[in-house]
């Protein structure tokens, strides 16, 4: 990047020789966050160097990178067609490095269905720019005009046949340049891999038994350690007499530091009774410091709040007539990811590696960093597959565990599984959250006035600093828990989604963040936006029922954004949705909509629910969902996700609430924390995709999770004639809403 | 020593009697299908087939398998030669994290061999006991049924193949 060849290339891509200036004023722009000069898109702004993204080899072997994690959505095959796309080679030539300290650009987190948006708009850009530049330097080479010449399968093609291989293209540092804030990207008329069903690239090893997981590592002389855990929030360690855990086959150490308790074993199964005397020789000190589960609504509003008004409308000629106010709650919910959490950590001469499944492998690595009081460049963390996170669970946690227990045993590597037990009670949950709704109709039927109030804690403590990490809260000299922070919005934390999307003349939104947090929270899927949408759009059918209105055309009649609106009429009528239609007896269908953080993507469902009268059990019978992402990369991986999101959150509004007692998490099993079984899978789930060719990838991953919740609480309404506004719609709730 | 049959092959095991199965596989045979999920029996990511019969690896102990034939998903196909269970779920790209799925094949994969032409519902109540979380549920009843459909086809052809024993 020094040299003037470089310079060349520059002025290639951008077609002018005003480039380097544009770059210098860009970067000083930047520092005092000023948008007068573009930055490229996606995450190319803040890793703008191209081959950060894409290297090619001289025998033409072209890797993509990235630095987020495949998380289980599958976004490792679409960045990959998104990269063979722009650089016009087979799909199958490339393979994608997923996030790696050492490897691939620092792209945070992998949340909030941005990755699509962020990494693969940088991948799509940088291919892109890469493809021209070896158009450029072949054109170079042929002394012919770079409009003569055409790409295919990994090589830059002259209208006289001539053929030059991009890896012969590609010479010393050439991908070693800043990428422009413009890419002549193929327009999507032409696409041939993007918008493909590919079948994903993890799927054949993960059905054959081949080696998937972070779990799955075995490497050589790995010893297996297991923790012994506090059993409830801020718990002593008062003794712990290890002589008879010393005695046991394959023992190989307790690390002890403070409240931090592991040991370790050579086999397996040998940590596991290991960890099992071990705990049965800890004595701990507890105190009661946990609130009252059954009265979230009190606890939650009366705890001190900062409030924020973060949105308001005003127009005094609209006059609302009649008012209603409603009040919704959510518990605190678990992620529940099917595999407990897991890490591998090695310390070689002084370099810590961890092996992770982590969301965020730089924050994480700062995090351990800090904990174990080495210079960041001491630690490498490498992202490995788990099982599915569904947001911040217990594995950054566990990495941390990992390092510290790798640090005592120098050279070894060294492997940490969290038991079910301790996934359940130590992962952070999702946040217990309160809304306060109230809203008046006009003459006409319309909604005048809407004033919205969510109280709710952060929806965010993912690591960055070491202290929150449960290893650096629990050792002797410990790190303090940071201080909460809200999210800032468009997107938003607890208040994510709490802005309508709807046209209202007067409106106040205003939310309530609780720093004190009695339970240790982080984010779940979707953050607030799963809380915010229900409530809204089971506010939205209350107010439609209070108008005499159906509930789709009341929707559409206070909404404005034509992409909102087509998403609405399009689940509405592959539903078959019909104003006034009655459900069969004892079954009631629902609607719902919403745009995820309100700048991502638009979903809205339709949904069937059975009640049984006699026990109260509602099953949703089938749902039909609209999409509108933007250009869709793999249709068949959208609607996987959102299938898939439709069916979670199915789960987490009927049955899901972390139970506690004054002192304890009490639900540490599938058995005290039940979700969704096979016998109430739908019988059908439909997802309708609106294709914006073109259009800018929107998140996905999350756009579900809201107004699925609302959709079968809307159901379970239609059904019953009881509004249920207390998550989840339990049997219990509901047999008694009918009997009341 | 335990002698314990293992995909058609037998192994000397050197752990305690009361080594649950899963970690025989994991551990001491270096197989990854069966997956740790809970360890109680209450979520069938472990699952693989005792002489032809769904058993949860994760709650039977090793001295409980003298003599008996263990199938894990490994011992059903390979990624270049997939068994129809193993196609199948290809086919419908039936897994999102697929943590789960190993268990939720090999649930299936014994119902199919006693019970070829299954019902939806008796898919249904045969994999109660697995838990998904991603919400691939629909795409796995599609696989099962795709499986039945695949393995009714290939009898036809071979004999047994991708058969468990």
């Amino acid at each position: 990047m020094n040299g003037p060849a470089n310079l060349d290339r520059r002025q290639v891509l951008s077609g002018g020789g005003a480039l380097i200036v544009s770059f210098s004023l860009s970067e000083a722009f930047a520092e005092e966050g000023a948008a007068a000069v573009p930055k490229p898109p996606g995450s190319l702004a803040t890793s703008p160097y191209l081959d950060s993204w894409i290297r090619i080899d001289a025998d033409g072997g072209i890797t993509v990178f990235t630095g987020k994690a495949e998380l289980g959505q599958g976004f490792k095959t679409a960045f990959q067609q998104i990269a063979a796309e722009e650089l016009d080679v087979p799909f199958a030539s490339l393979k994608v490095i997923t996030a790696d300290t050492s490897l691939t650009a620092d792209e945070g987190y992998t949340s909030g269905s941005q990755s699509t948006q962020y990494s693969g708009t940088a991948i799509q850009n940088a291919a892109a720019q890469v493809r021209e530049l070896l158009v450029a330097e072949a054109a170079r080479r042929l002394d012919l005009p770079a409009e003569s010449l055409r790409t295919q399968d990994g090589a830059v093609i002259a209208q006289d046949g001539r053929r030059l291989g991009y890896g012969e293209l590609v010479v010393g540092d050439m991908l070693h340049v800043q990428a422009q804030p413009k890419s002549k990207l193929k327009s999507p008329s032409t696409y041939k891999v993007v918008g493909q069903s590919i079948p994903r690239v993890d799927i054949p090893a993960k059905v054959t038994g081949g080696a998937a997981y972070v779990q799955d590592m075995r490497l050589p002389g790995m010893v297996h350690a297991r923790i012994v855990r506090p059993p409830s929030y801020g718990a002593q360690l008062t003794e712990c007499d290890t002589s008879a855990v010393e005695k046991l086959p394959g023992f190989v150490k307790v690390v002890r530091d403070g409240n931090f308790l592991a040991v370790v074993a050579r086999k397996e199964f040998q940590a596991i009774k290991a960890m099992k005397a071990l705990s049965a020789a800890a004595k701990w000190k507890e105190k009661p410091t946990l609130p009252k589960q059954d009265d979230l609504l009190r606890v939650l509003t009366s705890l001190k709040s900062n409030d924020t008004t973060i949105f308001r409308a005003s127009d005094p000629s609209a006059v609302g007539q009649k008012t209603v106010e409603a009040t919704y709650t959510r518990p605190y919910q678990a992620h529940g990811s099917i595999g407990p959490s897991c890490a591998i950590a090695q310390l070689n001469d002084g370099a810590m590696t961890v092996w992770t499944h982590t969301q965020g492998v730089y924050p994480d690595r700062q995090g351990i960093a800090e904990m174990l009081k080495v210079p960041l460049e001491n630690v490498r963390l490498i992202h490995v597959e788990g099982s599915g996170c569904y947001g911040h669970n217990g594995a950054d946690d566990v990495a941390a565990d990992a390092a510290v227990i790798a640090r005592a045993l120098p050279g070894i590597p060294v492997r940490v599984q969290w038991m079910r037990e301790q996934e359940h009670a130590w992962e952070p949950f999702g946040p217990a959250m309160v809304t306060r709704l109230k809203a008046s109709l006009d003459g006409d039927g319309r909604i005048a006035d809407w004033n919205f109030d969510v109280w709710t804690n952060t929806h965010s403590m993912r690591p960055g600093g070491a202290g929150s990490m449960l290893a650096a809260q629990h050792k002797a000299e410990p790190f303090a828990v940071p201080a909460p922070k809200p999210i800032p919005l468009p997107a938003g934390g607890g208040d994510r989604n709490a802005i309508p999307i709807y046209k209202f003349p007067n409106a106040k939104v205003v939310h309530h963040f609780i720093p004190a947090m009695p339970v240790r929270v982080s984010a779940m899927r979707a953050l607030g936006a799963y809380h915010n949408v229900f409530s809204i759009e089971s506010f939205m059918t209350e107010l439609a029922e209070l108008a005499g209105e159906d509930s789709v055309e009341f929707r559409l009649k206070h909404l404005e954004d034509k992409r909102g609106r087509e998403v609405i009429e399009k689940a509405a009528k592959e539903f078959g949705w019909q104003k006034g239609q009655k459900a069969p007896a004892d079954r009631g269908y629902g609607f719902a909509f919403a745009r995820y953080k309100s700048l991502a993507a638009y979903c809205a469902i339709a949904s069937e629910v059975e009640v049984n009268r006699e026990t109260g059990r509602a099953r949703l019978v089938r749902a039909v969902a609209a999409v509108d992402s933007g250009q869709v990369v793999n249709p068949d991986g959208l609607i996987n996700q959102v299938e898939g999101a439709i069916i979670q959150s199915t789960s987490w509004t009927l049955y899901e609430a972390v139970t506690f007692d004054d002192t304890r998490i009490t639900s540490t099993d599938w058995q005290t924390y039940p979700i969704l079984r096979f016998d109430a899978v739908p019988d059908k789930v439909d997802v309708h995709i609106i294709n914006r060719p073109g259009l800018p990838f929107l998140g996905s991953g999350e756009t579900g999770q809201g107004p699925a919740a609302a959709s079968v609480a809307n159901a379970v309404a239609n059904a019953t004639g009881k509004r249920l506004r207390d998550l989840p719609l339990t049997r219990k709730k509901i047999k008694d809403a009918i009997d009341a | 020593m335990t002698t314990l049959k293992v995909n058609g092959h037998d192994h000397e095991i050197d752990a305690d009697p009361d080594t649950p199965l899963l970690y025989v596989l994991r551990d001491e045979l270096k197989l990854n299908a069966a997956k740790f999920g809970c360890g109680l029996g209450q979520c069938g990511a472990c699952t693989v087939i005792v002489d032809g019969k769904a058993v949860l690896s994760c709650v039977t102990p090793l001295l409980l398998l003298k003599g008996k034939a263990v199938t894990t998903l490994e011992g059903l196909g390979t990624i270049e030669k997939p068994a129809p269970i193993q196609r199948a779920f290809t086919e419908e790209q039936a897994a999102q994290c697929g943590y789960c799925i190993a268990g939720m094949m090999m649930r299936a994969q014994a119902l199919l061999q006693r019970n070829p032409k299954p019902t939806d519902d008796q898919i249904r109540g045969e994999l109660q006991i697995n838990l998904c979380r991603c919400g691939t549920h629909m795409r796995i009843l599609r696989a099962v049924h795709r499986a039945a459909h695949l393995m009714d086809t290939a009898e036809l052809t071979t004999n047994n193949q991708g058969g468990a024993q």
